[in-house]
């Protein structure tokens, strides 16, 4: 094996797993040990600067970071199921006991004489204006509604993601100058180009629910409703209430939403309905977890056939009950069981069974270019479509995700718009920020807390059953107390502490390798990877996981390390005689819009851009 | 030395042996010697073969004297039966358990200071009555504790951290051993777990007095340049007379070696050592020829390790002597204290 290159970024970035799996790459570990030092402050601008919506996400992140959390595997067979740090609900730890942090909100620059216009006033929109407007961009955001957030605001429950969250988050970037045009649906893109803006960011999401055309549908309309449009009723408070018996059709995200919102309106029996098994459904875990605990059913393996109905008022749905057959690729396909249909009575039901993307009002003759599934035709970097000023991102770009991947090509078409105004090419992306430093204090003291912490991941309480579900406005979940907060942050494993070893400085004397907990350490013989990989001092089957090697030291040997379970607990270098082991913290910031991301030209004349 | 305890957690395939315990379970307190220093290996290498034993960690008995070696039976076999005794007499406070419960395996850890030195006859007697017991010497050349004096073992010639020529001749506890009749004598080197771990399993499953010198560099005052205990001077001088596998007698035998190249040695309680031989002249159950072997070498500056000597019909200690076939604590009063009667007897029998 070729001796480990720490000097890419990407090396120790990876090392870093939450911060890696995050679409935003937010520096987890960083902010975490700020939240264990009573600095709430400090950690809630990390995340700010990263991510956006610190106080929203904290509460409906997807987090990608969770699964991907060391955490998860170094208590695997250590006594208790394994599980991650908390790190979603820490996030909201931060947002919820911060201080005023208005006075560090970016100072914003003096104008710069570009307009850029973003559509939609969703995640991505807000991400690309936050970014822009201290530079001194002129940002004009357009939305249909009157106040801005998107589906944030429109699709998440108030039981889940009080409003007060919502306006403190996008307050923050409205008020960087940035020119909110509420209730103004943008209709025509030709119409919007006319008006030689110097860019254009469209993050309009995809705004369409699908929809079930099922024998009874156009009958029984009136209590069959499209998911998104009920919750975005609900939540502007058109609908406050729904039938007794209600079925939610769909396994994702919005369905579970809306199961729990119907449990609130007067549904006493609702049932989740899925076609799938329940572990393919879509939604996270956590998400069915909530749902279940309220008293919903999730029932699998059950195709939607028809919408029953006695003149024109629904009765009920049919389902073919249906199997998982595997064919020898381990595709699954669902086929008929041949039980007979199975009715299930019902006032209501809302279908979930996905979203669309829908630019009704982008003409077609603009020089947008789409794909054949109605996508916009994009870099995927650079996020900018065919027509070269016009850019794209959150659901709008790539079809649906989540909040946090909204956020994240909010920063990278920022970043395009930029350079793209700068006249440098979009294209070259910039490397980001980092630094590595040593964190020693002392003979066998480091400047973190290197003893892992034993205990098991902490609950969030909840408000009470009978509370949460009289009202849709209640919060359920009632986040961590500070004292809690500590302990679950005192779980993190500062992954971001990099075991750092120096080759020249190794006398080979295998202390390192008696001492590590978790058997990381080897000096072997060096070979090809699969090879090396064979002959560690435990079984290194995680493939996703690197080895840090060597180059040839003194015996001809090469120090082998499995990053994949290594606890960071800088023992290898406390009993490292030569100084050969360091723990040094590696910081990573993706670099944002501004003159870091740019090689140093000024913004050009709007004629040179054009030309 | 390190202020937090090693963490609990480990890593997820960690397995148990045979009675139940995963190697962790061998660990003891985390150590406080120097970071890096050797014998620090050794108690892993301790560690290791006791697992892989399957041992069960109160059926061991870990006696020291005094000095940093003497220290580390702190740093495994936790859940096991240990005593510091005074500086170098660990061997008869060994002997004196090992009399009284013979049911227990024993492990004597000791030092160059203490068994070289103050204890020398206390090591040698142990070795010439052939108790039964583990006897492994953490040989680094210094006093360590008292900031790095030759001790007794340092080789003639040999330089010290300030610049000082020793000119002692070495005390050899692998020839004292040998010429004593210690049944199993073998030397390795901490910085090589391959060969020590065997040693220390066959050692441990000796019948007789087993000795193991182990060179272990002392960072912090023997592991510069003009050393001779040095982690670099060790490598680049020892000979290995052989690579042993420890086969325990539960285990089977698999592995198929040409004839000639491998020597099979079965120890009294059925398990086997098999010698794969890296020097083609030398027979590790030829006591004399070991010793002579191991002159030569040394007198041209090498250092022999691996397992010098075994003689698989081992007695001890208690065969000597003729001494009862259970442990003192498993008979009964009447049986220990006979009475007077009893008494008038043997001492009739006398007159």
């Amino acid at each position: 094996m070729q001796r480990t290159d720490v000097t890419n970024p990407a090396y120790f970035h990876k090392v870093v797993d939450c911060q890696w799996a995050c679409p935003a790459h937010t520096p987890v570990p960083e902010y975490i040990r700020l939240i264990a030092q009573g600095r709430y402050s400090d950690a809630y601008m990390i995340n700010w600067t990263s991510n956006v919506f610190p106080g929203i996400l904290g509460r409906t992140c997807d987090r990608p970071c969770e699964p991907a959390c060391r955490r998860g595997r170094v208590e695997e067979n250590n006594g208790a199921a394994p599980e991650p740090v908390a790190i979603c609900r820490l996030k909201r730890v931060a947002a919820d006991m911060k201080d005023d942090v208005s006075k560090r909100m970016p100072s914003l620059s003096p104008k710069n004489g570009k307009r850029v216009v973003c559509i939609g006033a969703g995640p991505a929109s807000l991400t690309v204006a936050r970014d822009l407007a201290p530079l001194g961009y002129d940002v004009t955001v357009f939305d249909g509604e009157a106040k801005a957030g998107g589906f944030i605001r429109t699709q998440i429950p108030r039981f889940r993601l009080p409003e007060s969250v919502i306006d403190e988050e996008t307050g923050y970037i409205l008020d960087l100058g940035v020119t909110f045009k509420s209730r103004q649906r943008v209709d025509s893109m030709n119409a919007l180009l006319a008006e030689n803006y110097d860019a254009v960011f469209v993050g309009c999401g995809a705004p369409r629910g699908r929809d079930l055309d099922l024998p009874g549908r156009k009958d029984a309309a009136a209590n069959i409703h499209i998911g998104i449009d009920w919750l975005a009723s609900v939540s502007f408070g058109h609908i406050t209430k729904i039938g007794q018996r209600v079925i939610v059709l769909g396994g994702g995200n919005t369905a579970m939403d809306c199961c729990r919102s119907s449990r609130r309106l007067g549904g006493d029996e609702v049932k989740v309905i899925v076609r799938s098994g329940f572990e393919e459904m879509k939604a996270s875990p956590w998400e069915k977890e909530d749902a279940m605990h309220e008293g919903i059913p999730i029932i699998n393996y059950h195709v939607p056939k028809t919408f029953m109905h006695e003149g024109g008022k629904l009765t009920g749905m049919t389902f073919e009950i249906a199997k998982a057959v595997y064919d020898d690729k381990g595709r699954r396909s669902l086929v008929a069981t041949g039980k007979p249909d199975v009715l299930i009575e019902c006032d209501d039901v809302l279908v979930a069974v996905g979203q669309e993307n829908s630019f009704p009002w982008i003409e077609r003759d603009c020089g947008i270019e789409f794909d054949k599934w109605g996508l916009p035709t994009l870099g995927k970097e650079t996020h900018q479509s065919t027509v070269p000023n016009v850019f794209f991102g959150g659901d709008a770009a790539f079809g649906p995700k989540n909040i946090i991947t909204a956020v994240a090509h909010g920063h990278e078409a920022a970043v395009s718009i930029d350079r793209f105004l700068h006249g440098e090419d979009i294209h070259q992306r910039p490397d980001p920020m980092t630094n590595l430093m040593s964190q020693k204090m002392g003979i066998h003291e480091w400047s973190y807390d290197n003893d892992t912490s034993n205990d098991l991941r902490f609950k969030v309480p909840w408000a009470k059953a009978e509370m949460a579900l009289a009202s849709i406005k209640v919060e359920v979940e009632l986040g961590f107390d500070v004292a809690t907060a500590i302990k679950e942050a005192g779980r993190c494993l500062n992954c971001d502490v990099q075991t750092v070893f120096t080759d020249t400085a190794c006398i080979e004397c295998d202390a390192c390798v008696d001492i590590c907990p978790m058997d990381c350490i080897t000096f072997t013989a060096n070979g090809e990877e699969a090879d090396v990989r064979q002959h560690l001092q435990a079984p290194s089957n995680n493939l996703d996981q690197a080895l840090y090697v060597s180059g040839e030291l003194k015996t001809g040997r090469i120090m082998a390390k499995d990053e994949d379970v290594c606890l960071h607990c800088g023992l290898c270098a406390e009993r490292c005689p030569t100084g050969a082991w360091d723990m040094q913290k590696f910081l990573l910031n993706t670099t944002k819009a501004g003159p870091s991301c740019r090689n140093g030209a000024q913004v050009k004349d709007h004629e040179e851009v054009a030309a | 030395m390190t202020y937090i305890t090693k963490p609990r957690l480990h890593h997820p395939t960690l397995t148990a042996n045979k009675v139940g315990y995963t190697r962790r379970d061998y660990e003891g307190r985390i150590s406080t010697l120097c970071a890096g220093c050797g014998h620090d290996s050794i108690s892993a290498a301790i560690i290791q073969a006791c697992w892989e034993l399957d041992i069960a960690p109160h059926r061991v008995a870990k006696l020291s004297g005094i000095g940093c070696s003497s220290k580390t039976p702190d740093y495994f076999l936790g859940a096991s039966h240990g005593f510091n005794t005074v500086h170098g007499r660990m061997p008869s406070a060994l002997t004196g358990a090992n009399l009284a419960n013979r049911d227990l395996l024993y492990l004597g850890v000791s030092g160059d200071g203490d068994s070289a030195s103050i204890g020398l006859g206390q090591f040698a007697n142990a070795m010439r009555r052939g108790v039964r017991m583990a006897y492994i010497v953490e040989n680094n050349g210094v006093y360590g504790l008292t900031k790095g004096q030759f001790s007794a073992t340092a080789d003639r010639g040999s330089k010290s951290k300030k610049g000082v020529i020793n000119s002692d001749s070495p005390i050899d506890l692998v020839g004292i051993a040998l010429q004593l009749g210690a049944t199993y004598v073998a030397r390795s080197f901490s910085g090589d777990k391959e060969q020590l771990v065997p040693l220390i399993k066959g050692a441990m499953e000796h019948g007789g007095a087993a000795f193991i010198d182990i060179i272990s560099p002392c960072v912090t005052f023997n592991n510069h340049s003009g050393s001779t205990k040095s982690y670099d001077y060790v490598r680049e001088h020892n000979e290995a007379v052989s690579r042993i596998d420890f086969i325990s007698s539960r285990d089977e035998i698999t592995a198929m070696y040409a004839p000639g190249e491998v020597v099979e040695v079965q120890q009294h309680d059925g398990s086997m050592l098999r010698l794969r031989k890296l020097r083609a002249d030398y027979d590790p159950t030829d006591r004399y020829g070991a010793m002579s072997y191991m002159q030569a070498h040394q007198a041209r500056g090498e250092i022999v390790t691996g397992l010098l000597y075994v003689d698989p019909v081992a007695t001890d200690l208690h065969t000597s002597l003729n001494t009862s076939d259970h442990a003192l604590n498993a008979m009964g009063v009447a049986q220990l204290c006979p009475g007077s009667k009893a008494l008038d007897i043997i001492n009739r029998a006398l007159r």
